[in-house]
This record gives C-alpha cells, structure tokens and sequence, in this order.
C-alpha cells in the first residue's frame, strides 16, 4: 500500500483525514447513501444520494484540511449548510425527534472509521489513533451542525406557523356597508393585539368602512396592556375618520377595566355586537324598522 | 445577540432637506430588509423626530445606518450624533410634553416607543448620540410593558 | 446612496378652490419649509376667497411626523378662527396607528375617509369624527 508511506510525512492527523476523505470521497458516498439520513431524503435515486454525499465528504475534507475538525463555524460547513438542514428537516417533518436525527448522524461514522483503519494497516498505531480520533471530532462537529440547522429549521416553522395563526385568529367581516367587525375570541396578546389593530384598520380602508367594531365577547381577559392596544386601535381609527366600537365587555372585564384604574373615556362601548351594529347603523342613518321595545334592534 | 454590524451609509443632518434625505433613505434601507409597512413607517416617522433633535439641539450632526441580524431576523440600526451642547436631564427629555424646541414635545419620548431598542448617550457640553434598532419581524419584540 | 426625486415636493404645495371649500393634496414626503409655507398659504387663501371649509387630502402621505402632525392642528385652528372648518382626509393605516404610538392623537381635529366624505362631511350630511378625544394615550 503506497498511500500509508505518504501518510505521517504530512501534517497534522486532521490534514491526514481530509487527505483520506478526498481519496475515499466516492466509496464514503457509496456507503453513507445506504445509511438511513440519505437513504430516507432522497428517496427518488440512489444516485442522487450518492451525489449528496459526496458533496458532504468534500466539504469534511475541506474542515479538515484547514485543521478546523472541532469548528461548527468552519468555512467548508456553510456550503453544505443548506444541504444539511434540507436532510435534517425532511428527517423532522417525517416524525424523528432530534435525538433519533443525532443518531442517523452518528451511524455515518462507522462506515468512514473502519475504511481508514483498512487503509492504515502498518501505520503506527499513534497516528490510527490520531486519525481516528480527528475523524470522531470531525463527524461529532458535522452532528453538531446538522442539529443547529435542524433546530433553526423548526424554529422558522413555528414562527410561520405562529403569524399564519395570528392572521387566521383575525377574521374581518363586513356587516353592513361602511360597518366592518372582527369577533376576537381567546386570548389577546401583544401581538396579537397588534395583528388586530393592522387587518382592522386596512379593512376600514378597503371597504370605505365608517365604522369598526371590535367585538371582544370571547375574550377571557383584559389587562392593562391590551385595553391600551384597544384605546390604540379607537384613536387610530379616528385618526383615519373611522369611528371604533368595542362591543361585548363581559361584566368580569369591565370590573377589571375599573379595577385597573384605566380610563376608556372617549371609547365607544356596546354590551352586545348587535347593539354596536344597531348604534352604526342609527349613526348611518339607516334606522332599524321593526323595534323591539328596549331589544338590541333585531332585523 | 448576533448582530453583523458594519455602518452601511452615512448622512449628514445639517438642513431641513437633509431630514428628507434620511427619512428616504431609512425607508429604503428597512424595505431591502424586508421591513412590512407598519414597522417601516414606525422607524421612519423615529428617524425623523430624532434626525429633527439632531439637528435643532444638537445643532446639526450625522446619522449612520448599519444593518444587523439577530439568527434568521434582519434589523436596522440606526446611530444620531451631534457634538452639540447635549441633555442635561436626560430623564425628563424622555417625557412626554417636554421640548425646548419646535414640535409637540413628542421627540425623544415618541420616538423611543417607536422602536425595538433606544439607547441615548449624552455628555453636557460634548454631545448626543442616540442609537435606535428595529427588527423587520414581529418576534424578538421585547419592548413589551415599559 | 441615491436620492429619489420623483417622491419629494419642495416650495408650493398647490391649494384649489372647490366652491365653499378649499382642497389641498399632499404627497410624498414634505420638508418642514414646504409645510410651514402651506400652513401660511391656507390661511391666506381662507381669508381672500372666504371659503367655510378646507380639505386636506394626506393619503399619497407615507409618514406624518410630530412636526407635520403640530403642522395640520396649527391649520385646522388658524382656520377655525378664521370661520372655516378642517378636515384631514385618507390618513393611511400605518400613519395613523404610528401617530398614535408617537402620542400623538391629534385632538380636536376633524377626520375622513377620503376626500368624497370629508366634503359630505363640511356640506353637513354627516355627523362629524373628531379625533382622539382623550389625547392622553400613553404607555
């Protein structure tokens, strides 16, 4: 074998092993693609895994090369970022938990370890141990990058999951022409609130709405920073030449309101989405006909 | 937090045009970001009230934009300085209604609820600097209940 | 960096007279002279044609800042001594929910849709939003 005689005149273990990898890349590949992490990613062609895989050697062999083998920062890492994160993800999306990814990384190992070892049969036994051991970092540093791609991966989803959720959470409804509504049901948060106060006021734009209700009959609580978020959304609407009713405050969230010392002062407020739709449609100058003696004004 | 900072532009305030110039440019620079339209016109409307401080307290200055990152989240900083004859209580120019100059009295107050992140930093006699980020997602918001 | 003219208006902002109402439209990004001549402009203009209403139409206006927002009280109250009504008219969503982040409700000031209501709105027809009553919106 005339490949270990060169070993040992060049640098460092880790130089020994990006040497190893570029030589074996195409075997590496072969090997990895029947491993579980490629195999289940591209499911189409073996060929195609072979090819992911062998870009993934050649970046390890570009880490270690510049003796970066314990660096997640390594320049060879980020052009196979991309690629990683895509395997790391298909392998979420299928229903594995980040340890069973952790292990689809680890079983890569095993098949790089024992083609070294075969190649460094007569080699001294501190270098196998010194390649060994920089191969186990490389690929311990490669787990590592692949969790952190995976992990901002899910991130990213739940984040869109979270905005969809807050525009489907934000339903605009025209009730009357020039009355829009949105029935907010659950809990308000800040950015939620927030969320509400934007589709509202670009609904009273878009439909030439005079007046906003905002219906908070399925809020469970409100505390001082979302009677501010309210206040917000009435003054803006003003400021637009909308008129904003908050209709449905259940007696708990008006004893709240007063508890909280806040002032609604100039908020227009109805008990009941009907009696708030009642009240635009008077200021309208649409009158209801068929009055109930003291009822919400049914139609 | 990561940012990649590295100052991007530099305008100078010295004029009621040049105020025209950065509210142009900070909105062009948060749209690239991919700043939606409410956050856009929030740091805008701030780079106005404090560009307009800058240069009636201060007595003119400079604004430097550098674009940051925080993981996936893109955000804008944005650094007003002057070497004019700075706060001397600092405290109470961050009330509303207070104002030595033209305006509402909205100024710094205003434009600190405008953005993510507010630092101002102010030695009588020496100068202002007042440093504001704000991030093109709702997500690291974090200004929640001050 | 380069400067987008197309967007900025520099001296005359033009004020047209639509019968009993003076309509003013405003775009793009104003610098504080153009404001402040336009303040001084209006009133003249409400004292030569007597006009009893002004229009000012602000939805082509990306940003409102304090100083702009002190700019529109300032005309909607020299024109009320003056015996003329003030509506601002098209405030878009963005400007308006800033303004009000800013502290800054403007009360006092009257408010529209858009240029056709606020016309409605001077001739009578409709009952009049005032806008931000309390002005006392803090954090």
């Amino acid at each position: 074998m005339p490949e270990h005689e060169a070993l040992g005149e060049h640098g460092s273990p880790a130089r020994e092993v990006g040497e190893f990898l570029r030589r074996r890349g195409e075997q590496i590949a072969q090997r990895w693609a029947d491993e579980p992490l490629f195999r289940t990613v591209f499911t189409v062609s073996r060929d195609e895994a072979v090819e992911a895989g062998k870009i993934v050697v050649d970046a390890l062999a570009q880490v270690a090369d510049t003796d970066q083998v314990h660096d997640p920062d390594a320049a060879g890492f980020t052009l196979v970022r991309e690629q990683l994160s895509r395997m790391g993800a298909a392998r979420s999306r299928a229903g594995f938990t980040t340890a069973q990814v952790s292990n689809d990384v680890d079983a890569l190992r095993p098949p790089v370890e024992n083609l070294l070892v075969s190649d460094l049969p007569d080699a001294p036994s501190d270098l196998v141990r010194g390649c060994t051991t920089a191969l186990t970092v490389l690929m311990g540093t490669l787990r590592l990058v692949v969790l952190e791609t995976a992990l901002s991966e899910g991130q990213a989803l739940i984040e869109r999951q979270r905005l969809q959720l807050l525009e489907v959470a934000t339903p605009v409804i025209k009730l009357w022409d020039g009355i829009v509504a949105v029935p907010l049901i659950g809990t308000l948060d800040s950015a939620r609130s927030q969320v509400v106060m934007e589709t509202l006021l670009e609904a009273v734009v878009d439909q030439h709405a005079r007046f906003a209700i905002l219906d908070i009959t399925g809020v469970p609580t409100v505390d001082s920073l979302v009677a501010q978020h309210l206040m917000k959304t009435v003054a803006a609407a003003r400021l637009m030449g909308a008129e904003c009713v908050v209709s449905g405050i259940r007696p708990a969230i008006a004893q709240t309101i007063v508890h909280l010392g806040l002032d609604l002062g100039t908020v227009i407020t109805r008990a009941s989405l009907a009696d708030a739709l009642a009240y635009a449609l008077h200021e309208l100058g649409a009158d209801i006909v068929n009055a109930t003696p003291g009822g919400a004004g049914r139609r | 937090m990561r940012t990649a900072a590295g100052v991007e532009a530099c305008l100078p305030i010295r004029s009621d045009m040049d105020l025209v110039w950065v509210r142009q440019h900070v909105r062009q620079a948060a749209g690239r970001l991919g700043f939606g339209l409410v956050e856009q016109t929030k740091l805008v409307t701030a780079a106005s009230e404090l560009a307009r401080n800058t240069l009636v307290h201060g007595g003119g200055g400079q604004m430097e934009t550098a674009p940051v990152s925080d993981g996936p989240v893109r955000g804008l900083r944005l650094t007003f300085s002057d070497e004019g004859p700075g706060i001397p209580d600092l405290e109470r120019a961050l009330t509303d209604g207070y104002t030595s100059g033209d305006g509402l009295g909205m100024g710094l107050g205003g434009a600190r609820r405008l953005v993510h992140s507010f630092t101002v930093d102010s030695t009588p006699g020496v100068g202002t600097t007042v440093t504001v980020v704000s991030w093109a997602s709702r997500a690291p918001r974090s200004r929640e209940g001050h | 960096m380069s400067h987008d003219f197309s967007r900025q208006m520099t001296g005359h902002v033009p004020v047209l007279r639509l019968g009993d109402v003076l309509l003013v439209t405003l775009q793009g990004d104003l610098d504080d002279s153009t404001a402040q001549q336009l303040q001084q402009d209006i009133g003249e203009a409400i004292v030569d044609s007597g006009v009893t209403g002004v229009v000012i139409d602000i939805s082509g206006v990306e940003i409102v800042d304090s100083f702009l927002g002190r700019v529109l009280a300032e005309i909607a109250a020299n024109a009320s001594l003056l015996a003329a009504r003030t509506v601002v008219a098209g405030m878009r969503p963005a400007v308006a929910i800033t303004l009000v982040e800013l502290g800054l409700t403007l009360p006092g000031l009257r408010t529209a849709l858009t240029t056709e209501a606020a016309l409605e709105l001077l001739s009578g027809q409709q009952p009049v939003t005032r806008a931000g009553g309390s002005g006392r919106e803090r954090r």
